[in-house]
């Protein structure tokens, strides 16, 4: 009787993610669908001007898409060699007292809240860009790419790390049997096996790079323009939401075009977690971990 | 920082509605609920005032809505509201059509609106005339040494563009012409002040509550922004906001007017970032 009263609660609180996560989608289609009525859903995606606030209004997202693109690529450019360098190094090279203390301290990183890193992206890094570059201004794709990119290193580095653990000794053991060195037993055996694992890492580090927002709102200069280097200022998906919903009116196309912004984000993060997850089940199948 | 704003307001409103059903009862209900609605701009003066209002007079409900100047006071010819925030006067074909309804709009100046142009301190320009200003933000002039300036890049600061700051700049500046697309559209007036305080060659507007040492206010048409010259009308980038009622009116309509006019009111004016009155 007990047990199962204890069974009940726990499968509820199971569930619950599980309805807020259909309330979000079922609010996003809700709030986003009547854009599409004032605006054709192509022009929508692939227009280049985003005036929500003029009469009349222009919807087009592509600029912001763009920068979304652009700033989650750059972040990859210093997250995965960061992540997965250092996940190596703690995997292969630190000895246990080592990595005892780099593993939390670089996981400490991860709880660092995103409003400091875009403080230290505006006051560290925009003069500092704006000199060596000598920029009209260090609020740029790049600067927002450095700190996504330094954020989105520990998600990286401890899922490869993860990933670099699950291969088994045997795998190394019979390596080194062969003859193999340490180098080659890496580049050869272990990297190949933890490969879809590293690549789920990568996969959710870029997850957590285009989904964020403070951060882009304070350093990637917000405008809305199609960005044709990475030292131009660019208005991310996630910058315009948040800049803009406070005060568009509740029911307006301007508030419906956001939500459709909201909507093609969440498909975005959506699939890149579904792939994220298919690559790591083929990864635990390869190495013979679960069925 | 603005969805826990929005959440409040919800919260709100919803306890609103709960303890009107408790407190109203079937008199009276009405009397003590004053629903406004209109401009973005006023909104976050109606909104601070309302809730002090309430916190005062907590048997009273204020509904603050935004929509702009032309919902509002389309609303207010509807009878749909009881006060019409408003950024500018109320056009003829309006009042034509408020006559025609039996409503007789009632303008209330409750503050002005003024903005600064600014630039960084290192800039060796002092003045601007507004036609230079419309030139730079809509993108045909990008170089300081244009107008006299440093050999320097533009970088153009403004306001995101769903803010009422934004629209008065458009209105009182630009003149209805677009912002260029690569403007920086930064989420407050802080952020503006910040970025043209750190970029050498940036201009920004911000509302005249936020001019410090850290960033230059421009004259604009000869004109130093300053509480004194909005009250005046002498300084070009600015303007009064209104709040339109249907003729004199009575009740918690009447005293909550009455507040945003009193001196606590008009201090809720300034803290907004606007020019109060007194």
């Amino acid at each position: 009787m007990k047990e199962k009263l204890y069974k009940l609660i726990f499968m509820v609180l199971a569930f619950a993610s599980l309805i807020f996560l259909l309330g979000i989608v079922f609010i996003l289609f809700k709030e986003s669908l009547p854009i599409f009525s004032k605006v054709n859903i192509g022009k929508f995606i692939f227009g280049r001007f985003w005036y929500p606030t003029y009469s009349p209004p222009e919807f087009g997202i592509l600029p912001l898409i763009l920068a979304s693109a652009w700033v989650t690529f750059g972040a990859i450019l210093v997250c995965v060699p960061l992540g997965v360098g250092s996940a190596l190094y703690l995997n292969e090279l630190a000895g246990p007292r080592q990595r005892a203390i780099l593993k939390p301290l670089v996981e400490l990183l991860a709880s660092v809240p995103s409003v400091v890193f875009g403080f230290f992206g505006m006051v560290i890094v925009t003069p500092f860009l704006q000199k060596i570059f000598n920029l009209p201004t260090g609020l740029t794709a790049f600067n927002a790419s450095l700190v996504l990119g330094v954020m989105a290193t520990p998600t990286v580095c401890s899922i490869a790390e993860d990933a670099l653990n699950y291969v088994p000794k045997s795998f190394r053991e019979a390596s080194f049997a062969l003859g193999a060195d340490r180098w080659q037993t890496l580049i050869q055996v272990v990297i190949p096996a933890a490969g879809s694992g590293i690549s789920t890492a990568i996969i959710l580090g870029m997850s957590r790079a285009i989904g964020e927002t403070m951060t882009v709102l304070m350093v990637a200069g917000g405008a809305a323009v199609i960005p044709h280097t990475f030292l131009e200022p660019v208005r991310p998906m996630t910058a315009a939401i948040a800049a803009e919903m406070g005060e568009a009116p509740v029911g307006s196309s301007h508030y419906h075009a956001l939500f459709a912004i909201a909507l093609i984000l969440f498909l975005v993060t959506f699939i890149f977690n579904i792939i994220a997850e298919i690559v790591s089940r083929r990864f635990r199948i390869k190495l013979g971990l679960s069925g | 920082m603005k969805n826990a704003i929005k959440m409040l307001m919800v919260l709100n409103l919803v306890f609103g509605f709960a303890l009107t059903g408790y407190a109203g009862g079937p008199y009276g209900v009405d009397e003590r609920k004053v629903i406004i609605e209109g401009s973005t701009t006023v909104l976050p003066i109606a909104q601070a005032a309302a809730e002090t209002f309430m916190r005062q007079n907590p048997d009273t409900e204020i509904v603050v809505r935004g929509g702009g100047s032309g919902v509002g006071i389309a609303s207010l010819i509807d009878k749909n509201c009881d006060i019409a925030d408003s950024s500018r006067a109320i056009k003829d074909s309006e009042l034509d059509k408020a006559v025609t309804n039996g409503v007789n709009p009632k303008a209330h100046v409750i503050a002005m609106d003024g903005l600064a142009v600014i630039v960084n301190p290192a800039n060796p320009l002092n003045a601007l005339s507004r036609k230079q200003i419309r030139d730079i933000y809509t993108g045909n002039i990008s170089n300081w040494k244009d107008l006299g300036g440093n050999d320097q890049k533009i970088v153009v600061v403004s306001r995101d563009s769903s803010s009422g700051t934004f629209e008065a700049f458009g209105v009182l500046v630009l003149e209805g012409q677009k912002t260029r697309p690569d403007a920086l559209m930064q989420a407050s007036n802080q952020a503006v002040a910040s970025v043209v305080a750190h970029t050498q060659g940036a201009i920004g507007y911000v509302g005249l509550g936020y001019i410090s040492s850290e960033v230059k206010a421009l004259r604009v048409d000869g004109i130093l922004p300053s509480k004194e010259t909005v009250l005046t009308d002498k300084y070009p980038v600015s303007r009064p906001l209104y709040m339109y009622t249907n003729g004199a009116v009575t009740g918690t309509t009447r005293d909550f007017i009455d507040f945003i006019m009193s001196k606590e009111g008009q201090k809720i004016v300034d803290e907004q970032g606007y020019v109060g009155l007194k």
